[in-house]
């Protein structure tokens, strides 16, 4: 084949791998956001905690692949649940400024108890055993391709319960309008609680999925990936499912394309700048809707 | 009793030679205290950690508190104010030569500062709320990758061997003259202008309010201070690199404006102080020697126990506090309300009673 065109495809499966990953962490952010119209700053945090458990459970209980995944995924979505019962709902009627630095306080909180914890960065033992497929000069590595198919496998499910299920008519219906929702009979708390525990699941995932692929963790590492993955989602146009994961793909391709053409310094700079012309032409994302402002 | 205390506080407050004779002894004081050693050199540095924390409160409530929109970018601010200055410090006109022109040069690092703030101010036209904060966090984030990516600054290893001309007097002078700066903005014809579009940005347009020069004003002088701030702190830990002006540094300015209170100037002083001393106290060394006067049967189990590992975890001790405040607090301390001695005579008034809730970021009814 065309070498051209194997290097562009490999390229592609790599912004695919990237772009999963940040797709699940901008589910999360979506979601909540979509919901309580709240930037949950602790997120990425939420991410950097799913790669720990991920450690422990494969060091400590020494768990294979699929179970580690699993209590990962069980793990963070409790850990999502408490921070909103514990941090977000009492601040429900409060200024939506104060949610906001106690969830950038949350975030803090999970770094720094990390760190102190843990702190040294530590090597994920190999959970998958990493086989190399060759095809026509294409090289694709079992860890790409089980990082690639659950994230879409996830997704795929995430947008079917939000678009098919009950659960996700609630949710529908909260983030359409908070004030009549309860007078339906539908239990806000409850479905934020289950957004929640959503969102943070699917970080966690994200967590075990990079783990498996850039072996080395520390406590610091959710800062920067969660705020891409915010972009992912304000890229797509935030509150929008559909627009989290085109906004991921996007970013993933955008990060994949500069490490191929300039100095892998590059890649953060060329990043964000595209995320600042792209808000200046279309404030809304790129499947957002205008929001029509009354005075 | 508190109360009794406020009145004769409030009272205290009113007397027009007050701020005169406080500010000209706290010059004095501010020029004794290196020369004759009054306080320890730690001490001193506490002091002028305070005094660039509460210029950099102070300026970020401009655009978050009393503006209402919600900016990340300060701590880029910052970092291009003290790399300006550093290199004009270091390698234009070298300090070593002439000492004199370091004021100067941190004018010249809060100009650059300010120029750079039209970059934010311009987008802010057409975008909102949690957009206009990407925006921002995407201007820290390009700032930071820009300055990684010159080499004539050092890059990722940052840039050392700055001299040490940031003194007690200096930091003085700035944080009195543009906290005065910004307390005059906010009472000015601007300041109504910048309270208008925080309630509510398109009635204000309507009600002629020139929204477009009002948010340049902000943001400039917003970033200017940062900018200054930037430099002092430069001049003074004598070592800066990209990782120093990070979303952290960011986040620990916010945390000081909603510790303190948005829109009040008073608050950020408040929550500035209380932010930078809190942080120093729980170290180790500064708590031990604190708590040394304890009878040692007290002393060396709280020390061994507790005060040792403080390092680590008066990072995680923080945040949890943080949260505390806002759960019980989420005004912040001082929230919307403000010390009645910097409040104008013309404006009192309007202070005695309560604001109403301001409309931050209020989400647009969907229907």
């Amino acid at each position: 084949m065309n070498e051209a065109l194997i290097y562009w495809l490999q390229q592609g499966l790599n912004a695919l791998q990237l772009g999963g990953i940040y797709a699940l962490i901008a589910l999360g952010y979506t979601m909540v956001y979509g919901i309580l119209a709240m930037i949950n700053f602790a997120h990425g945090d939420v991410f950097m905690i799913g790669a720990f458990f991920c450690f422990l459970l494969s060091t400590q209980l020494g768990l294979s692949f699929v179970p580690t995944l699993l209590l990962t995924m069980l793990g963070t979505g409790l850990l999502g649940v408490v921070i909103e019962r514990l941090a977000y709902k009492p601040l429900r009627q409060a200024p939506r400024v104060s949610a906001i630095i106690t969830a950038l306080g949350v975030g803090l909180f999970l770094e720094n108890f990390t760190l102190a914890l843990s702190p040294y960065p530590k090597h994920i033992p190999t959970l998958l055993g990493n086989v190399t497929w060759n095809l026509y000069g294409l090289s694709l590595s079992s860890i790409q391709l089980v990082i690639i198919s659950l994230s879409l496998v996830l997704i795929g499910l995430l947008d079917t319960i939000v678009h098919r299920t009950r659960i996700g008519m609630a949710m529908r219906a909260i983030s359409w309008d908070k004030t009549y929702v309860p007078l339906m009979g539908i239990p806000v708390d409850r479905v934020i609680s289950i957004t929640f525990a959503i969102g943070a699941g699917l970080a966690g995932a994200a967590g075990s999925m990079y783990a498996l692929a850039y072996p080395v963790i520390d406590p610091y590492m959710g800062i920067l990936v969660g705020w891409k993955a915010f972009i992912c989602a304000v890229v797509g146009g935030i509150g929008n499912i559909r627009g989290a994961m085109v906004g991921a793909f996007i970013l993933g391709s955008v990060e994949i394309m500069v490490v191929a053409f300039l100095p892998s310094t590059f890649r953060d700079f060329v990043a964000f700048t595209l995320l600042m012309l792209l808000i200046i032409v279309r404030p809304y994302g790129i499947l957002g809707k205008p929001r029509v402002q009354k005075v | 009793m508190i109360a009794k205390v406020s009145v004769y506080w409030n009272r205290l407050l009113e007397r027009r030679w007050l701020v005169p004779v406080l500010l000209a002894s706290g010059l004095v004081l501010a020029f004794l205290v290196p020369e004759y050693h009054l306080l320890s050199v730690y001490a001193q540095l506490i002091l002028m950690y305070v005094g660039i924390n509460i210029i950099l409160a102070v300026s970020l409530n401009l655009v978050n508190g009393y503006m209402g929109e919600f900016s990340l970018a300060h701590a880029g601010f910052m970092a291009i104010g003290a790399y300006t200055s550093a290199v004009l410090t270091m390698k234009v006109l070298p300090a070593a030569d002439f000492p004199l022109l370091f004021p100067l040069a941190v004018l010249a690092g809060g100009a650059a500062a300010a120029v750079f703030g039209l970059i934010v101010a311009v987008p802010s036209f057409k975008v909102r709320g949690d957009y206009l904060a990407i925006i921002t966090l995407a201007f820290l984030m390009i700032v930071k990758s820009g300055i990684e990516n010159i080499d004539f600054v050092g890059g990722p290893r940052g840039l050392s061997g700055i001299l040490r001309l940031t003194t007690l007097p200096w930091v003085f002078f700035w944080t009195v003259a543009l906290v005065w700066l910004i307390r005059n903005f906010v009472y000015s014809n601007y300041g109504r202008g910048v309270l208008s579009i925080r309630e509510d940005e398109i009635a204000s347009d309507l009600m002629s309010v020139n929204t477009r020069q009002v948010k340049f004003f902000a943001f400039m002088l917003s970033s200017f201070c940062a900018g200054i701030a930037g430099a002092l702190f430069a001049h003074l830990l004598q070592f800066i690199s990209p990782r120093v002006f990070d979303i952290a540094k960011s986040t620990e300015i916010l945390i000081m404006v909603y510790l303190g209170g948005i829109a009040s100037i008073g608050g950020s002083i408040l929550g500035a102080t209380l932010f930078t001393v809190l942080l120093e106290l729980l170290r180790p060394s500064t708590m031990a020697s604190l708590l040394s006067w304890l009878p040692a049967a007290v002393f060396n189990p709280l020390n061994e126990h507790f005060i040792s590992h403080l390092g680590v975890w008066r990072m995680v001790i923080m945040p949890l506090a943080l949260i505390l405040v806002m759960l019980y607090w989420p005004r912040g301390m001082m929230g919307l309300r403000e010390y009645r001695g910097f409040v104008p005579e013309r404006d009192k008034d309007a202070h005695r009673h309560t604001l109403p809730e301001a409309g931050l970021h209020e989400h647009p009814e969907s229907d």
